[in-house]
């Protein structure tokens, strides 16, 4: 084993650089999550029954299937259909899609722990159900399931080198290539690895004070 | 229309049949390190706990293809040449192990204290402790957990491709090579094949927790 600062040193920008580029598509796919899962929400929380048990399937379904066999579904076989998107596009929404099927499950835990007295209340008061929704059941539903959604996003976070899979973000590629041309895999993986592990550990520390403060308000307001 | 199914389906059958195990492979893997780090995280030695606790956070701060990647190409530097298998088995199972930790330890902490100080006042010793009242109360709250991960778990098996083992993504990637008018066809099927995998196991965690949530170790 040898370990070799120079070189480490030489190739760390190059693989650095890469960080801006998988923080702007985890936040993208991130938003996606968010706003696809709360549709998938409604969705099965729908009357209309046929509309709930399709988006349940389509739930179960998506959870339970390797992301990067949809990540390869979506770029190389939804063109055959014609449906051709760009790789950052397929990228992104395969991801958010993915993960929006966990983060509808935490809105569902979040919007079930509503008292009913409350939906009562918003029909006593002559609420429109848009209202209700938007004006008392999710303010109150989604800060206490906030520390949840944060762990997803970290969760994304570290799935986004598999977009390398499709010649996005590939600097696992990149450090192959690295490894292969001086025949040395040790320096650049250990740098991808390490530069993970910085990002995760200092965004959970980030999520872990959030989870207090927002305790404190949740105690504040009771 | 259903001629190209027929046609691909037997070489995908053979990449399942190496997915399915790896997976048995790698939750045994993480079954047996879930239970020594889990239990090493509550440990009364402070050692024990902090190694523990390293382990964990580098598996659950990094990216589960950027530790195969690690173990398959930059552990030859230190000597260590492992098979695909071996490296994918062997990745799968501390990633998942790490996570499934935390469903062991949670698990052992929500059987109450009560249960705990009874075991010392009838003078039992630690080791009786642990396998005669903690343990065999604490798994029925952790199977549904562990069906989960297992689920997880079956998802990250397709990563194996990447380090060139012949699993079910892989033969897919294959026949769609050799044959681009097939590509549909060829990841249609995959999913279709893994959900048809994951299927029983998610029947299975949807029992345990209906068990679970009608009471279990009250």
């Amino acid at each position: 084993m040898s370990w070799d600062w120079e070189f480490a040193i030489e190739i760390f920008p190059e693989l650095f650089n890469v960080i801006w580029l998988v923080i702007g598509i985890t936040f993208a796919a991130y938003a996606v999550a968010l706003i696809f899962g709360l549709v998938l929400t409604f969705g099965r929380r729908s009357k209309f029954k046929p509309l709930a048990l399709v988006t349940y399937g389509f739930i179960e379904f998506v959870r339970s299937t390797p992301p990067l066999v949809q990540l390869f579904f979506v770029y190389f076989a939804l063109p055959q259909l014609g449906i051709t998107m760009d790789k950052y596009v397929a990228g992104i929404l395969t991801l958010g899609i993915h993960y929006s099927t966990y983060v509808s499950e935490v809105y569902r835990s979040g919007i079930e722990s509503i008292p009913k007295g409350q939906w009562e209340a918003s029909r006593a008061l002559n609420f429109s159900k848009t209202q209700t929704w938007f004006r008392v059941i999710l303010p109150q539903s989604i800060p206490p399931v906030i520390p949840m959604l944060g762990n997803y996003l970290l969760v994304l976070f570290k799935e986004t080198p598999l977009l390398g899979a499709i010649g996005v973000l590939e600097f696992l590629t990149r450090a192959k290539n690295i490894g292969s041309a001086s025949f040395s895999y040790l320096e650049p993986f250990t740098i991808v690895g390490l530069l993970f592990l910085v990002l995760s550990y200092s965004s959970s520390i980030m999520i872990q004070k959030l989870e207090k403060k927002m305790k404190k308000v949740h105690v504040r307001t009771n | 229309m259903i001629q190209p199914y027929i046609e691909i389906l037997p070489q995908l059958l053979k990449g399942a049949n190496t997915t399915i195990q790896i997976l048995i492979a790698s939750a045994l893997v993480t079954y047996s390190v879930a239970f020594i780090a889990g239990l090493g995280k509550i440990s009364r030695f402070k050692l024990v706990r902090g190694v523990t606790t390293f382990y964990v956070e580098i598996f659950r701060g990094t990216s589960l293809l950027v530790q195969m990647f690690w173990i398959f190409y930059a552990l030859p530097a230190f000597g260590i040449t492992l098979s695909p298998f071996l490296a994918g088995v062997i990745t799968l199972g501390l990633n998942y192990g790490a996570y499934a930790s935390e469903v062991v330890r949670g698990a052992i902490q929500a059987i109450p204290k009560g249960q705990t100080e009874a075991a010392i006042a009838l003078n039992m010793s630690r080791w009786h402790r642990m396998t005669r009242v903690i343990l065999p109360q604490a798994i029925r709250i952790m199977l549904p957990g562990f069906g989960n991960i297992s689920i997880e778990l079956l998802k990250g098996t397709s990563l194996v491709s990447l380090i060139t083992l012949a699993d079910l993504t892989f033969q897919g990637l294959i026949i769609r090579n050799t044959n681009l008018s097939y590509t549909f066809h060829v990841f249609i099927s995959l999913l279709v094949i893994y959900f048809l995998i994951a299927l029983p196991l998610i029947i299975l965690v949807r029992k345990l927790e209906n068990r679970a949530a009608k009471g279990v170790a009250k």
